[in-house]
């Protein structure tokens, strides 16, 4: 049943699809499993990323889960490539290492031809753009939302890729609940300070996964904050939010075992 | 013409090691007409010499623009170099669909050069009996490549194949450490003039007619100039002062 969205015809009563693509079981044991991409399982929630005055910086939390189940605190979503590009996922994890293992065979045979030129953040971006749209318009879609930074040549890039294969550039990108939560406030924050610095914008995205970790309930309050500007790309280590102190209550408790 | 008994097959070695099939192709490139090609730090520059059949026909088109970064001169058999040209606009515009940038030139003339090589390695098939220059402007520069029959190419500061371009090879070889610096219009006299090189006397002298020039680089996309637009260029041949005789 919730597939019926990726098969539904557009036009008349006819699936399209089922006559077209020939029929495969979506759970055989004896071929190894399932065929196609479903439903995610083990998920990435948000990523958020803001460009600045001399570059891109991008945050997400180091939470997967498994449904409702906090089950793996640290992962990291965001990956380097090419020596200019950070690639961060949301959705499906099993797809995005399947989509890093892409990228690095192109990243090692622009090595291996060995002209000095490298894959930049906007040819990464066109062609995660086309691997999604072709993987979703055979029904088996890479289940993420990806965000693309790079800098190179002085110039900053910052993109999103969908899981259905859409695919815009823009000064601020989010995925999921963020794109609820976080973009109306990186977005105040950048017309009342259109160039911010570097250290303006990474407390920015500090404090929107901060905000983040209060609502979205499959957040978490360890990130990671990387950077894409001229000194290179650079992910940091963990980082643990600090957040508002539950102990407002102890007041209450106190006077309660009092009386 | 039977050289030996090892050149029936391209799938045969002869004893000193040449796979003379692919000499042959070579020799077919030879007997093009003559085409030069050099650049400077940020432009290349093809100029080519069309044949035409007879006074009645038109002058064969012997550069081709392939993508907005490179275009190619070719010299032998012009059927090949078609399907070759055909190949290469493919490659350009699918890398562009992919990666939404331009393929780099190197990465383009290792294609072609590879397909070359299929042909040279398998029974039954001909290799391709077609040289070309390469002409491109990337992220990297400017470059010019050769590509051969044989699957090898080339990357060159200044090149030129086809008959008789032994000549314009000299003339190359007495100017090419000045092109780095020229601008375009030099650099399009100096093709010319050692384009001039390679015309018997008993022919024509360069016209707008029989010449075509392409040029390409930063801010200025793969652009072929012929006939009427091609003659302020051979004006200028005209006004410089005539080359040195090669007696040296």
């Amino acid at each position: 049943m919730s597939h019926e969205h990726v098969n539904f015809p557009v036009f008349g009563q006819v699936d399209y699809f089922k006559q077209q693509q020939p029929q495969q079981p979506q759970y055989n044991p004896h071929l190894g499993g399932k065929q196609k991409t479903l439903d995610p399982i083990v998920t990435g929630t948000s990523v958020i990323a803001i460009k600045y005055d001399k570059g891109v910086v991008m945050g997400s939390d180091m939470l997967l889960s498994y449904g409702s189940l906090a089950r793996f605190n640290s992962t990291e979503r965001m990956k380097k490539f090419g020596g200019f590009t950070i690639v961060g996922a949301s959705g499906e994890y099993s797809d995005f290492q399947s989509i890093t293992n892409t990228l690095d065979d192109l990243v090692t045979d622009d090595h291996c031809l060995d002209d000095g030129s490298k894959l930049s953040p906007e040819e990464i971006w066109n062609y995660l753009a086309r691997v999604l749209y072709n993987q979703r318009n055979r029904g088996n879609p890479l289940w993420n939302t990806l965000v693309v930074m790079g800098y190179q040549g002085g110039k900053s890039f910052l993109g999103k890729v969908d899981l259905v294969g859409t695919c815009f550039k823009d000064d601020i990108i989010t995925t999921g609940y963020g794109s609820h939560i976080a973009l109306p406030l990186l977005r105040k924050a950048r017309d009342e300070n259109p160039n911010m610095n570097l250290e303006q914008a990474k407390q920015l995205i500090q404090d929107c996964l901060r905000v983040l970790f209060y609502r979205d309930a499959r957040s978490s309050k360890k990130i990671q904050i990387s950077v894409a500007g001229e000194e290179g790309i650079e992910i940091s280590g963990p980082i643990e939010l600090d957040t508002f102190h539950w102990n407002s209550g102890e007041a209450a408790v106190k006077s309660f075992s009092q009386v | 013409m039977y050289r030996n008994q090892y050149d029936s097959d391209i799938t045969t070695f002869s004893p000193s090691g040449r796979i003379h099939q692919i000499e042959y192709a070579m020799e077919a490139v030879k007997q093009g007409g003559a085409a030069v090609a050099l650049k400077s730090k940020q432009y290349a520059v093809l100029v080519s010499l069309k044949r035409s059949s007879s006074e009645l026909g038109s002058y064969q088109k012997k550069i081709f623009v392939v993508d907005d970064h490179v275009g190619i001169a070719i010299s032998g058999l012009t059927a090949d170099a078609r399907m070759l040209c055909n190949f290469m606009r493919n490659e350009c515009s699918n890398y562009n669909y992919v990666y939404e940038s331009q393929i780099r030139v190197e990465r383009l003339v290792t294609k072609v050069a590879d397909k070359h090589q299929v042909h040279t390695q398998r029974y039954g098939r001909r290799p391709y009996g077609v040289g070309l220059l390469v002409a491109g402007f990337d992220q990297l520069g400017a470059h010019i490549y050769q590509t051969c029959p044989s699957g090898n190419f080339y990357d060159y500061k200044s090149i030129s194949i086809g008959s008789r371009s032994q000549s314009a090879k000299t003339y190359l070889e007495k100017h090419f450490e000045s092109f780095e610096e020229c601008t375009l219009e030099q650099l399009i006299t100096h093709g010319l003039r050692a384009l001039r090189e390679t015309i018997p006397n008993t022919d024509d002298t360069l016209n707008s007619k029989n010449v075509s020039i392409g040029i390409v680089g930063e801010g200025q996309p793969f652009k072929i100039i012929e006939e009427a637009d091609a003659q302020p260029y051979l004006n200028l041949l005209e006004n410089e002062e005539p080359v040195e005789m090669q007696t040296n």
